[in-house]
């Protein structure tokens, strides 16, 4: 059992979370148009976060061009709902889709390679994509193109209703993308992959089938990626291949926000992406400070503890917060192997 | 159960195994000795596919498995420990078990809880579910690397100087999983340099050296041969 401080120290962090998740779902009745615009990016920032620490954090697939599949997801959007005049709900849907079909080829060229070579490869593979956009004449080559009204207002006929709906958007992926991860990684795959976060070999010197897991969780993150792409395409209003590919934006910010937050845990993307946009907002002031200063505080962070603030905290937090790991039973078995329920360990 | 045919694994021009052939009968347990550089560990390596074989065949259970990837060998019945314990650090020792029991064991996650908790018990980790595995001790986690191992459900279990660095106490804790195991049927191969606690539950002894067997055969009459007592403990033959 826990200490009595222990105790509360979990008790207070999970309030936390459920007081936010609270704010989140009233969160249109409380807050200003620009308010829910800044939550609406907090929100798309934190599914792609969710994505990378389930590539980096688990599956050792520290790619460098994630921005790929938002970039991808974007124009799919773009074109479903402007040429093929879906409505926007199901473009957004299809954009998720044509991310996860494009995961498929570019799989099959970076899954060749590993470590620093698969980083490189996935930043290329993204560059090269972000190019062939800007050839798209019909997305309006490199400078893009805007969405047109009647697609937008498909979403509500006045600008705040439009806000509000595209803010319920991001909210449902988000809560999906979080739900969804949760239980992928309490379920027998999710046990395997957290043993290879811990260590690689000897995970699948116990039988995880390496090449599997990390294609799994590569299919798994692009339709997330995609359909953020189309979400954030829906916030601003337009495609073009420097902001809808951005590797600032989509990728670099999105390893800060894991690495400060802590990869490799559930909770690590959820702190990495509120300490980011606190920063972002409070000190954007000070201009390419903030910049500088995000740079110094991720390199602070791996330097004092590699698992990021939630490995901080975890020194006086003693469980998860969002239960991912699994705790023994507490009712023990009886002693007597039975045969039909545990099995010899000779078979 | 298990064959080695011709087995060649070199590095550039050193032939760490040069040439082996050995086989295992099921319910054997074989010891494995050798002076360091001999190859155990680099056949090990190459029985459970994280090294390729230079040339040569591997066959366990008449199936031939030289180029299976390491988890299949694994669901196939190979279970293994490492000589230098590879916990999942940030899990407990339940979780790591848990692990085994649900990838190489191949058990509904309901089944592999119960399990976990039986394996835990047999390896004397049933104090130490919930402990971080990186907080455990030298002998819990030879215990926790034995626990893994088992529940794979392996048929053939490969245990790799499980006895080094312990105490004769801590030694004899292990022996008794390792008996325990035997008994309940499991194929055991042994590379070990605690010669007391390998003739404890050797049926037969290997000795390698220079990537080839110069030895095998009962216990008493390998380390009795003049060759092994020249190579391995140093006194002439």
């Amino acid at each position: 059992m826990f200490e009595p401080k222990a105790f509360w120290t979990v008790a207070m962090g999970r309030g936390l979370l459920a007081l936010g998740a609270a704010v989140l779902i009233v969160g249109p009745a409380l807050f200003s148009i620009p308010q829910l615009q800044l939550l609406t990016q907090f929100l798309s920032l934190l599914v792609i976060a969710i994505m990378w620490n389930l590539l980096a954090g688990y599956a050792d697939i520290v790619s460098i061009g994630q921005h790929a599949f938002v970039g991808i997801g974007a124009y799919a959007f773009y074109g479903f709902a402007v040429f093929a005049g879906l409505n926007p709900f199901i473009a957004l849907v299809m954009a998720g889709a044509t991310a996860l079909l494009f995961a498929l080829p570019v799989m099959l060229v970076i899954f060749r390679l590993r470590e620093a070579y698969l980083a490189v490869g996935s930043w290329v593979v993204a560059e090269t994509l972000m190019l062939i956009a800007g050839k798209l004449s019909a997305f309006g080559g490199g400078s893009g193109v805007s969405m047109p009204v009647s697609v937008v207002k498909e979403l509500g006929a006045q600008p705040a209703l439009r806000y509000e709906t595209i803010y319920w958007l991001s909210f449902a992926l988000a809560g999906l993308a979080l739900a969804s991860t949760f239980i992928l990684m309490r379920s027998r795959v999710g046990i395997g992959l957290t043993a290879m976060r811990d260590d690689e070999e000897g995970a699948g010197a116990i039988g995880v089938n390496l090449i599997r897991s990390r294609i799994l969780c590569f299919l798994w993150a692009a339709p997330f990626l995609g359909i953020a792409g189309g979400i954030i395409t829906l916030q601003k209003l337009r495609v073009a291949p420097p902001a809808s590919f951005s590797i600032t934006d989509w990728t670099v910010y999105v390893i800060f926000i894991v690495v400060i937050g802590g990869i490799g845990s559930f909770e690590g993307p959820i702190i990495g992406t509120i300490v980011f946009f606190l920063i972002r907002q409070y000190l954007a002031d000070i201009g390419v400070w903030h910049f500088i200063l995000l740079g110094v505080l991720s390199i602070a962070v791996i330097l004092v503890e590699p698992r990021g603030l939630w490995g901080l905290l975890r020194r006086i937090v003693p469980q998860d917060l969002i239960p991912v790991s699994h705790a023994p039973p507490r009712r023990r078995r009886a002693q007597t192997p039975d045969a039909d329920k545990a099995p010899s360990p000779t078979l | 159960m298990l064959e080695l045919q011709s087995l060649y694994r070199h590095f550039g021009s050193l032939k760490v195994i040069d040439g082996l052939d050995l086989s295992v009968a099921k319910g054997e347990v074989l010891g494995v000795l050798g002076p360091n550089g001999a190859g155990k560990t680099t056949l090990f390596n190459v029985i459970l596919g994280v090294l390729a074989p230079t040339a040569g065949k591997i066959i366990f259970e008449g199936r031939e498995m030289t180029r299976m990837r390491p988890w299949d060998r694994c669901r196939a019945g190979i279970g293994r420990t490492y000589q230098v314990p590879k916990p999942f650090s940030n899990m407990s020792a339940y979780e790591n078990v848990l692990a085994g029991a649900v990838s190489g064991g191949g058990l509904p996650l309901r089944q592999a809880r119960d399990w976990a908790m039986e394996v835990l018990d047999l390896t004397g980790l049933d104090h130490r579910t919930a402990s971080p595995a990186g907080s455990l001790s030298l002998l819990d986690l030879k215990r926790l690397e034995f626990a893994k191992a088992i529940a794979c459900r392996p048929r053939l279990l490969l245990l790799d100087e499980i006895a080094g660095g312990l105490t004769d106490y801590e030694c004899d804790a292990l022996l008794e999983i390792v008996q325990t195991v035997r008994k309940q049927g499991a194929t055991i191969i042994w590379i070990e340099h605690v010669i007391h606690a390998l003739r404890r539950v050797a049926t037969r002894l290997a000795v390698l050296y220079g990537g080839a067997i110069i030895s095998n055969g009962a216990p008493d009459a390998v380390l009795a041969d003049p060759k092994v007592r020249e190579v391995y403990l140093g006194v002439e033959a």
